[in-house]
Order: C-alpha cells, then structure tokens, then sequence
C-alpha cells in the first residue's frame, strides 16, 4: 500500500522508498529523512485543498509531503 | 598565557538550535526563529573560554544530510573537510542535536563523525526533553557513539556552560573516517535505531500539546479560518494599535518644529530646520510603532512555530499559483522587507520556485510602504466604523496588502504559464514543535528592527530630504516672479518635467518629484511632499495631511497607493535580486514588469475613480 493512499490515523510501518525514475533525488532524501524499512509512520493531517499536502509523522518527527512525494512510500498497515 | 585559536563549527539539522547556542556562546544577536532554514549564510562570533583561549565560532546553516545533490548541503560538508576555497578546516566540530528529536538528528550526528574530524555532540533543548519525560542516557550515549556528549538548554542563560567547559578542554579524537557509499548511508538508520533502543526512553513520539494545537491549527476548514483571522488581526492591529502613538510623536515633532523655528533667524537655515529635518524627517519618524507593532507579530509567529503550519495549509494553492508552500515564509518576512524575504527563498531547493518567489516577493508591502499608505489613508478615508467592528481606515489598509498578494498570484501563474516544465518540484518540509515566544528574543528583535530603521532615517532618508529642500528652495525665484517660489527651483522644473508621464495617473507635480527619492528608499516619499509642501507654504497649519487633503483628489490619492502597491521601487531590492540571483536580466525582468502593473493599476484606478466621483 501506497503512503499516499493510507488512511489519516492508521497505524502503519514503511516497507521502502521507491525511485520515480533513476538517481531519483526526492527519493534519496526521503529515505535520509528516516523513511526506510520498519518505521512506524502515520497520516496526521491532511491539506484543506485537494486533500493536498499530507503531514506525515515518523518517528517523533512531522514532515509535509506532497501526495506525489507520498506516492514512492509504500507502507504495511499494522494489525489493529 | 592563553593557548592558540580554536576554530569551532557549529552543525546540524535544520531548527535544532545552532544559532540560540551561538548567540549564547558568542553573546550575539542572530535572528534565531522556530523554523527549518533561519540562518542561511555562515555566521562567525569568537569569545574567551574560562582558560583565557580565544575560540572562533562559525555557525552553519541546517542541514539534514551530505547528500552530494544538494548544492548548500556540499558546501557544508567542504567546510568541515577544509575544501572550501578560503576556509580552513575548523579544528573542532560541535554537532547540535534536538534530545525530542534524536530519531532523525542522531543520523546526522552518525554521518559528520563519518567525516573523521574531531566531535562533540550536543543534545540541545534537554529543557523540552525533560518536560515531555524523555530520559536519555548520556553516559551510554557516550560510550556507544565514542563522542565526547553534553547537554545544553540554548534558550536559557547560562544553559551552555556544559559545552563552554568541554569545548575549553582538550580536542577529541577524532573518529576514522569512513567513505560515504549508498549502502553505508543505509546502514546509518539501523545503527541510529540501536542507539536509540539503548539510550533514549520516550513515553510518547509527539508532544501532547502539538498535537492538540495541530487538531485546530491543520483542521481543513478551522485551520484556514484560524489562518485568515490572524492575518486579518495583524493588520488591523497594526492600525489601531499604531495610529495614536503615530500622532503622538507628530504632535511632539510640529512642537518641536515650532519651538526651535522662534529660535532661528528667518531664512534658509530655519527653512531647512523646521522644513526639512522636523517636517521631513519627523513624519517619517512617526511611523515607526506601526512598523513595530508589525514586526512585533512576525517575530512571534515566527517564534511559535505557526509559520509552518501555514505554509502546509497554503502549499496547494501556492503550487496553483507556481510557488510552493515553502515561498510562504519568504513571502511574508518580506512583509517586513523585501530584502530578507528575498535571501530567504535560499530554503526553497527547486530553482523555479526559488526564482518565482523572488520576483514577486517585492509585490508583499513592506514596512516601508507603511508611512505612505498610513499617510494617504490617515488623509483621504473617513475614520468611520464598518459593520460595528471594522474601521473603514484598516479596511484599506488590508485591501492594499490584499492587492499585493492577489498581484503575486496573477504574477506566479503567468510566470507558470510562461516557464513550463515537466520536472517535479518537492516540498517535504518539517513541522517542528510549537513553542512559546521569549520576550527577551521578541525585544531583541524589535531592538534591532528600531536600529535599522533610525540607521536608515539619519543616512539615507536624511541625506535625501536635505536635497530636496536644497533642490525645492534653490534657485530662488527672479524678481518680479509672480508664481509660488517653489516653481521656479529646481524641484519645480523636475516635477513639472515628469508630470508629463505620470499626469494620466492623476499625480501632480509633487507627487511625481516624490517618487525619485522613493526609489533609494519608499518612506523618503512622505519626507519629501512634507518638504515641498512645507516650503510651498501649504503645509504651515494642520500638517502634511491637511496639505494633502486640501491639494488632491480621491481618485490621485487611490491612484497613489495603488501605484506603491505595486511600483518596482528601492535600489536595494533590485541590487539583491542580482546578488541573489547573479543575473541582471532578472533585474529586468522585475523592474519592467512591475512598472507596467504599476502604471496601468494606477491609470485604471485614477481614470475609474474619477468617473465614479464626478
């Protein structure tokens, strides 16, 4: 499942950062800002236009993502 | 007998504290904010440790890896390896992490020992740590990261002391340096994992009240009400609270002016006494507690940590308009000024966007706009009250700054439209905690913005304002001249001259000559139709306003505030454009585009207005 795409609360953990296309810049950051395999990440808020941005918390850390940022996210979601 | 210098670098991530702690180690006055990307140029102070040494502090701007495509974050890292041409490398280097934050911050930590320099680590705002009940444990931190760690609160006095001590001892050994490869990078999140498994205990991820704070503030439909009323309250206060103590201090300078003027002999000198510094100078001055109850609300949002969470609320209809969420901290620091505003954009990565921000930050009124827009309002639009609460005069007021930012998004799309590209632009922005603003940064900041401004009023303003006087009151008229003086000064011929262009706008000869001082700086405009209506003889009673008033139509003073709307003025926003972004055509490409907005918004403006009042 796509971050993008998870529900705002759900518990869930990242599986791993996809590239959008080679050397994909945005990727690599994201993966240096923590979002790499087995960290708990959740949806806390989400933009008031277009459903766009979407806050993201991993770990004790808020980051706004775009969906299109979100999208190279995929994530588990957690039993509940 | 005190040792050599001691070159210390101060890194870390983006809002982590290094430029509190640097002020408290340096006792400096560096704008410190609650956002990722405060200090954006390389900041260096020095004091003398206990031991008599001297240590050289060099404080960098944020940065959340060494990742090699990321240009700023290259130049960190050549710094702190000596490969940057001009700097040698520091001999000591403190790495500031947030204790709330050791999940994200410890991987950087990780990544500068990677470096093989000599480390220290500081765990900063172990205050806010504590409060929320994190423990760590600093011994184990220590011994597993091999670094010398100390705890240190940047926000309170004397909350440095641990690292002062450390950093006054000897120099630690630095740690192998190890080659940066994808794999290793990797690697860095399983290590930063068991360190944190080992040390650090939270009872929970966030802080109870951002999360209760962020319900509100991020809220789809509360969150933008919460938005638009704070902004709507800045500038209402700006004018409610500002306007008394405005007049206040004109009433002092028209005394003062009229006191000394007894004490001068009648001629020149009185003229440019009373005239020039008093009339001129003295206007102007009078405007700034506005400016300060202006900055006095920036500094606190900026300090709290909102300012983020507007630029989340508002990064969507900022993309519709080719600029990103990120362009809104710029954006509105260029409410202030331009100039900030402008060297701010540097947190904003994507080139595009960087560059849209820039040209359309000068369309946000800056505070120098104020004493102009203050003056008009104060003398053409009725003090009266709007639906009970609104007064009619702040209400102009916030349709001026509305016009600003409505131009901005007119500007932003056509530069959209025109600049196409099919790449992607990210935001991925952090949201740091919210805190409350100290007083003492607050004053310190409204402190520094009084300096600027009296720096401002006794150089250029001033300089200016005694050659307008000079040019208004010389050549004296010939004899037999039938006319007012002042047509026959130089002022009269430059006036009269540019007229010629700015007549269909409706602003007559005074108004016109105002403008050339205004382009070195805006407020010198008010200083300057003080002076020429002063040395006209109209302005002997009642003040520049009543002049005003009874010299002016409604249609030109509407016209007038539309044109410093939008009007491409101030050198110096046009030389940091260039400096920053090392291109004369975008030079010109703002100067052009903002005076033909300028010039038709006005034309439309006069010609309208005057069909509606006839």
């Amino acid at each position: 499942m796509r971050l993008s795409d998870l529900p705002k609360g759900a518990p869930a953990v990242v599986d791993r950062v996809h590239d959008a296309h080679a050397a994909d810049p945005i990727a690599q950051r994201l993966r240096d800002l923590g979002f790499v395999d087995g960290e708990p990440v959740r949806v806390v808020a989400i933009g008031p236009l277009g459903a766009d941005p979407l806050l993201i918390q991993i770990g004790s850390t808020r980051f706004a993502l775009r969906r299109s940022e979100a999208q190279r996210v995929t994530v588990r979601q957690e039993a509940a | 007998m005190s040792a050599s210098t001691l070159r210390i670098a101060l890194v870390g991530n983006p809002n982590c504290g290094k430029t509190a702690l640097f002020n408290q180690l340096t006792g400096g006055r560096q704008k410190v904010a609650n956002y990722a990307g405060v200090t954006i140029e390389r900041k260096e102070g020095r004091f003398t440790a206990p031991s008599g040494r001297l240590l050289q502090i060099l404080d960098l701007p944020g940065t959340y890896s060494f990742d090699a495509n990321s240009p700023d974050e290259q130049i960190t890292r050549d710094v702190l390896e000596g490969n940057y041409p001009g700097e040698a490398a520091p001999d000591l280097i403190v790495c500031v992490a947030d204790a709330t934050n050791l999940r994200l911050h410890l991987r950087f930590v990780l990544e500068v020992k990677r470096l093989g320099r000599p480390v220290v680590l500081a765990l900063n705002m172990m205050d806010a740590a504590h409060r929320r009940g994190i423990q760590i444990d600093v011994p184990e931190l220590q011994r597993r990261l091999g670094l010398p760690v100390v705890e240190t609160i940047a926000v309170k006095r004397g909350g440095a002391m641990a690292l002062i001590q450390r950093v006054d001892g000897d120099v630690p050994v630095a740690a192998p340096a190890m080659a940066d490869d994808p794999d290793s990078r990797a690697d860095l999140h399983a290590q930063v994992r068991e360190l944190l498994a080992a040390t650090v205990t939270m009872p929970r991820q966030t802080a109870v009240m951002d999360d209760a704070l962020d319900r509100w503030a991020l809220h789809p439909v509360f969150g933008l009400a919460i938005l638009a009323v704070v902004m709507f309250l800045v500038f209402q206060a700006v004018y409610s609270a500002g306007k008394p103590m405005t007049d206040a201090i004109g009433d002092i300078f028209g005394w003062m002016g009229t006191h000394v003027a007894t004490l001068l002999p009648a001629g020149p000198l009185q003229s440019l006494v009373v005239d020039g510094l008093f009339g001129g100078l003295g206007t102007v001055i009078g405007f700034l507690p506005e400016i300060l109850v202006l900055f006095f609300f920036i500094l606190v949002l900026e300090e709290s940590g909102y300012l983020p969470r507007a630029a989340f609320l508002l990064d969507r209809l900022m993309m519709s308009v080719g600029l990103t969420g990120r362009s809104f901290i710029p954006l509105l620091s260029s409410f202030a000024c331009a100039i900030p505003g402008i060297m701010g954009t540097r947190s904003i990565q994507d080139p595009r966007d960087r560059l849209a921000t820039i040209l359309v930050a000068p369309l946000m009124t800056c505070s120098a706009r104020l004493p102009v827009y203050a003056l008009l309002i104060g003398a053409f639009i009725p003090m009266h009250h709007v639906l009970g609460i609104f007064n009619l005069q702040g209400l102009v007021l916030f349709a001026l700054y509305a016009a600003g930012i409505l131009g901005a998004m007119a500007v932003g799309w056509v530069i959209k439209r025109i600049h196409r590209d099919k790449s992607e632009h990210a935001l991925l922005m952090e949201l740091p905690s919210y805190r409350m603003p100290k007083p003492r940064d607050i004053a310190i900041g409204l402190w520094e913005r009084s300096a600027i401004f009296i720096k401002r009023l006794t150089g250029v303003i001033l300089a200016l304002t005694v050659l307008m006087w000079f040019i208004s009151t010389f050549p004296s008229p010939p004899a037999g001249a039938t006319g007012p003086a002042i047509d026959y000064s130089f002022a009269g011929y430059l006036g009269h001259g540019l007229q010629f262009i700015f007549a269909p706008l409706g602003f007559n000869w005074q108004i016109s000559l105002s403008l050339i001082p205004a382009f070195a700086a805006r407020e010198t405009a008010v200083a300057a139709l003080a002076t020429v209506y002063a040395v006209g003889g109209d302005a002997n009673t009642g003040g520049l306003a009543h002049a005003l008033a009874a010299n002016f139509s409604l249609a030109s003073a509407l016209s007038l505030l539309v044109w410093f709307a939008f009007a491409p003025q101030c050198m110096s926003t046009l030389a940091v454009i260039r400096r920053e972004t090392n291109s004369w055509r975008n030079v010109a490409i703002s100067f052009s585009y903002m005076f033909a907005v300028a010039y038709v918004a006005s034309l439309l403006t006069y010609q309208i207005t005057r069909l509606l009042t006839s």
